[in-house]
């Protein structure tokens, strides 16, 4: 015991690591030149970020928000000693035209009630899409389709309450009949009472409320409705209708009912089979032939129509994949609870479905929302075509960049933030270890 | 089997038809088909009606009449005397061929962008990740006009190559105007001429000898170097010595490619500024330039996506085991890590490639002439059939559409894992 040399009492202080690990420097040598290639990469990348950075700055920074045309734009910059083609942006023209981007040519002394609109759409939204909103307002939801439609098309209000009064009729016929006989004979009464509300008794009901007391707002022709307030009509109704409609194709498509399936698969096929300008055309030149003599509705009704069921077809194969990625067990596990098909689909397959297919069907509603300027195509302004039509101005015609530049910023933000609840939804539902 | 139910002492009652199990699923399906034939029978009856009213009536004469316009961009001889059938088949062929360019371009490009998005260089990944978020959130309708917006006015008109202020690219080959591009075109000094199809009907067309020998040839050589390759293989799994053959595989798919190009006196024919504008090689307009950049940009970043989620989808677990066994990093990707990605990207790459195809309908927004231009555009507005054009119109998209998935799904059954 006596030769127990001298062990070291305290810890040796750590030394620095070298600088060519840390920091900065040791961040760019690991994540941009760790080795020659990864070096070239990166040079060429900061190369083609210079190249597109050179290209737009010095254009967009452009002093030309006053602007009243083309010509006064080019007189600013020459001043300024910058001519040529693209010497610089004429901001003047989004100064002057962004409300027509919007609103289409909506009457300017009307644009609160897009604007209400939209506010509402948010109000309406936030139940839905977030957790922390009072769930009182599912209420406000529940009624705000019909009052965005009132508002952006104006007209009595008692056509819109006409309509409401349809559903809650279906909901007061399903819980008396049900009650007195079967819920079988309650569900069609429920699916029969509004039809025959809507189709004979609505219009009479509310022409004859509204000769009583004239309640209503200055009506707004359809031909006037454009802009982004029009995809977003035609997008959110799409979205909003597509989810029900696409969720029972997908159920008929996965049912051992032959017939049915057979029907539904030959929907779902046809549909995503034939490009959607295809059946935006339908919309404008056929879809009136199908209808009973003597009947014309109008063309953004007929554009929602068919907007609406190319959208049920995709979101009926998201939500097939959904179903099938959905395990066997848990099928099995609901019938062992003695669930019947609707019970065991509303509470243990379509939340797990559902939530297996939120990232398709966010894609689905993006790509739904771009496909809106497709009607643009058929004559309806979206705000592709209303770029067009400003160009057609004298003081503006020759610009380009600014409007395309204004209208793709636009759908970015509306895509991109879609894109990212998407992801936060399933981060929210995630119950994965 | 005792609890069949007793129903067969008592006879057939009528409400068995809802609530026995074993007749209800017919009894809804029958009750839903009834309900669709009605719907179906309805809105027939009212078109005919409606058709009646109308003084029309379906029928499908006028696509023998002159068609009386102008196909700008064509495959094949056309002039405005042809027959409606004869420009909705030009219109056809306008369509594949921009389809096939587009899918051919976004594949190449979506598989590099979405490579490159898993690069553990940061910048180059921030660079892709931005890419792929302008293309796929903004519509596809604004990256086809912005681009042939460019196409018109940024670059420069034929008379500028003439004083000198534009100038032809790749020695003096290829000029890009504002019109469209020129490239040199193959020609033959010794052809083989065309056989004519389908005589004077109005989907004739002829098809070149020289083309259809050298893709013959090209078929052949690639044929013998997959040859090639199975017996390296197979040597390699018995002796576990792996003989060098990429230059016997080159040699055997350009050799005898090169032999014929000689043989059938093979020169290009370069595009010359000729009074106001380009003549000879290939003409490609402006529009179809446009379309295709932007297809194929678009529908880029769409397949980057699916490529990355395929490679990410490969459990890690299998690339360290293949660096446990000492394989190099390029050959884990090549023989690990891709073959099993690809099973999980190639289903949503045919519907990217569906969606492509399907959106080369948007070419009407540009002027391009694919069928949409040509049956369901000019060809309806002049004869007013909408009912036929249109219908004839989605059948194509129809069979186009259950084609092309019919040929990948096939493709994909092949390279599916075979499970229990």
């Amino acid at each position: 015991m006596e030769n127990l040399s001298f062990v070291r009492t305290e810890l040796v202080p750590q030394k620095a690591p070298p600088a060519s690990e840390v920091g900065m420097i040791g961040w760019m040598r690991t994540n941009l030149f760790s080795s020659i290639g990864n070096s070239i990469l990166t040079i060429l990348s900061l190369y083609c970020i210079y190249l597109v950075i050179a290209a737009i700055l010095p254009w967009a920074i452009s002093p030309t928000w006053g602007a009243a045309s083309l010509t006064e734009c080019r007189g600013v910059l020459h001043e300024l000693g910058r001519e040529g083609h693209f010497s610089g942006a004429c901001w003047g023209v989004i100064r002057e035209r962004w409300a027509q981007l919007l609103f289409g040519f909506y009457p300017s002394e009307l644009y609160f009630r897009p604007v209400l609109a939209f506010i509402g759409l948010g109000v309406a939204l936030a139940p839905v899409l977030f957790d922390g909103a009072p769930k009182k307002l599912l209420w406000f939801t529940a009624i705000f389709p019909f009052l965005c439609f009132w508002l952006i098309w104006g007209g009595s209000i008692w056509l819109p309450i006409s309509i409401i009064l349809g559903f809650v009729l279906a909901v007061v016929a399903y819980s008396f009949i049900a009650k007195a006989t079967s819920t079988l004979i309650g569900v069609i009464a429920a699916i029969l009472t509004p039809i025959i509300w809507w189709l004979f008794v609505a219009s009479p009901f509310a022409s004859t409320l509204a000769s009583i007391l004239p309640i209503g707002i200055q009506s707004v022709d359809s031909d006037i409705i454009g802009g982004f307030m029009l995809a977003v009509l035609i997008g959110l109704t799409g979205i909003i209708l597509s989810l029900p409609i696409g969720i029972v194709l997908a159920l008929g498509r996965q049912s051992d009912l032959p017939i049915l399936k057979g029907v539904c698969v030959a929907f779902i096929e046809f549909i995503r089979g034939v490009p959607l300008i295809t059946l935006l055309f339908v919309a404008s030149t056929l879809l009136n032939y199908f209808m009973p003599p003597g009947t014309s509705f109008d063309l953004i009704l007929r554009v929602m129509i068919m907007v609406t069921i190319f959208a049920s077809a995709y979101m009926a194969e998201v939500i097939r994949g959904g179903l099938a990625a959905l395990p066997k067990g848990q099928y099995e596990a609901a019938d062992s609870l003695g669930l019947d098909f609707w019970q065991a689909q509303r509470l243990i397959i379509m939340p797990q479905a559902l939530k297996i297919s939120i990232p398709g069907i966010v894609s689905t509603f993006i790509g739904l929302f771009k496909d809106t300027t497709l009607v643009g195509i058929v004559g309806l302004y979206d705000p592709l075509l209303l770029s067009t039509n400003i160009r057609a101005d004298q003081a503006w015609n020759g610009i380009l960049w600014e409007l395309y530049g204004f209208i793709a910023v636009i759908f970015f933000i509306f895509c991109f933030s879609m894109s990212r609840y998407s992801m936060y939804l399933e981060r929210k539902l995630a119950t994965g270890h | 089997m005792s609890n069949t139910s007793n129903t067969g002492e008592q006879g057939f009652q009528f409400s068995q038809l809802l609530y026995d199990t074993r007749y209800r699923s017919m009894t809804i399906q029958i009750v839903a088909l009834i309900l669709i034939l009605l719907a179906f029978g309805w809105l027939i009856n009212n078109t005919v009606v409606n058709l009646a009213n109308l003084g029309k009536e379906i029928q499908f004469k006028f696509l023998g009449e002159p068609a009386g316009y102008d196909i700008n961009q064509r495959l094949l001889e056309y002039n405005s005397q042809d027959s409606h059938l004869r420009a909705g088949f030009i219109g056809l062929l306008n369509t594949l061929l921009l389809a096939f360019l587009g899918c051919v371009t976004a594949t190449v490009v979506g598989v590099f962008v979405g490579v490159l998005r898993l690069s553990n260089n940061w910048l180059v990944a921030r660079v892709m990740t931005a890419y792929i978020e302008i293309f796929r959130n903004v519509p596809v309708l604004l990256w086809i006009i912005v681009i042939f917006s460019i196409m018109i006015e940024v670059m420069s008109p034929p008379s500028a190559f003439r004083n000198g202020e534009a100038s032809m690219l790749l020695n003096e080959s290829v000029a890009i105007t504002n019109r469209g591009v020129y490239i040199p075109e193959a020609l033959f000094t010794r052809s083989l001429g065309d056989i004519s199809l389908f005589g004077e009907s109005a989907l004739r067309f002829d098809v070149s000898l020289d083309l259809m020998l050298l893709l013959a040839v090209l078929i052949g050589g690639i044929y013998a170097s997959i040859r090639v390759k199975r017996r390296a293989d197979k040597i390699q799994s018995e002796t576990g010595e792996r003989p060098t053959t990429w230059w016997q595989r080159l040699a055997l798919i350009f050799g005898p490619f090169i032999l014929v190009l000689m043989a059938l006196g093979f020169y290009l024919g370069y595009p010359e500024l000729k009074g106001f504008n380009f003549k000879g090689g290939t003409y490609m307009r402006n529009s179809l330039i446009a379309l295709w950049l932007a297809l194929s940009l678009y529908t880029a970043a769409f397949i980057a996506e699916n490529v990355r989620a395929g490679i990410q989808a490969v459990s890690k677990g299998q690339s360290e085991a293949a660096f446990a066994l000492g394989i190099s990093p390029s050959r884990t990707m090549n023989l690990v890590v891709l073959p099993q990605a690809l099973r999980i990207i190639i289903p949503p790459l045919i519907s990217q490639y569906l969606n492509l195809t399907k959106n080369t309908s948007l070419a009407i927004a540009v002027g391009y002439m694919d069928m949409t231009g040509t049956l369901m555009g000019i060809t309806l507005n002049q004869t007013g059939r909408e009912m036929e054009t249109l219908l004839m119109g989605m059948a194509v998209y129809l069979a186009i559409s259950l084609i092309i998935s019919g040929v990948m799904n096939w493709y994909n059954n092949s390279v599916k894992l075979v499970e229990r």
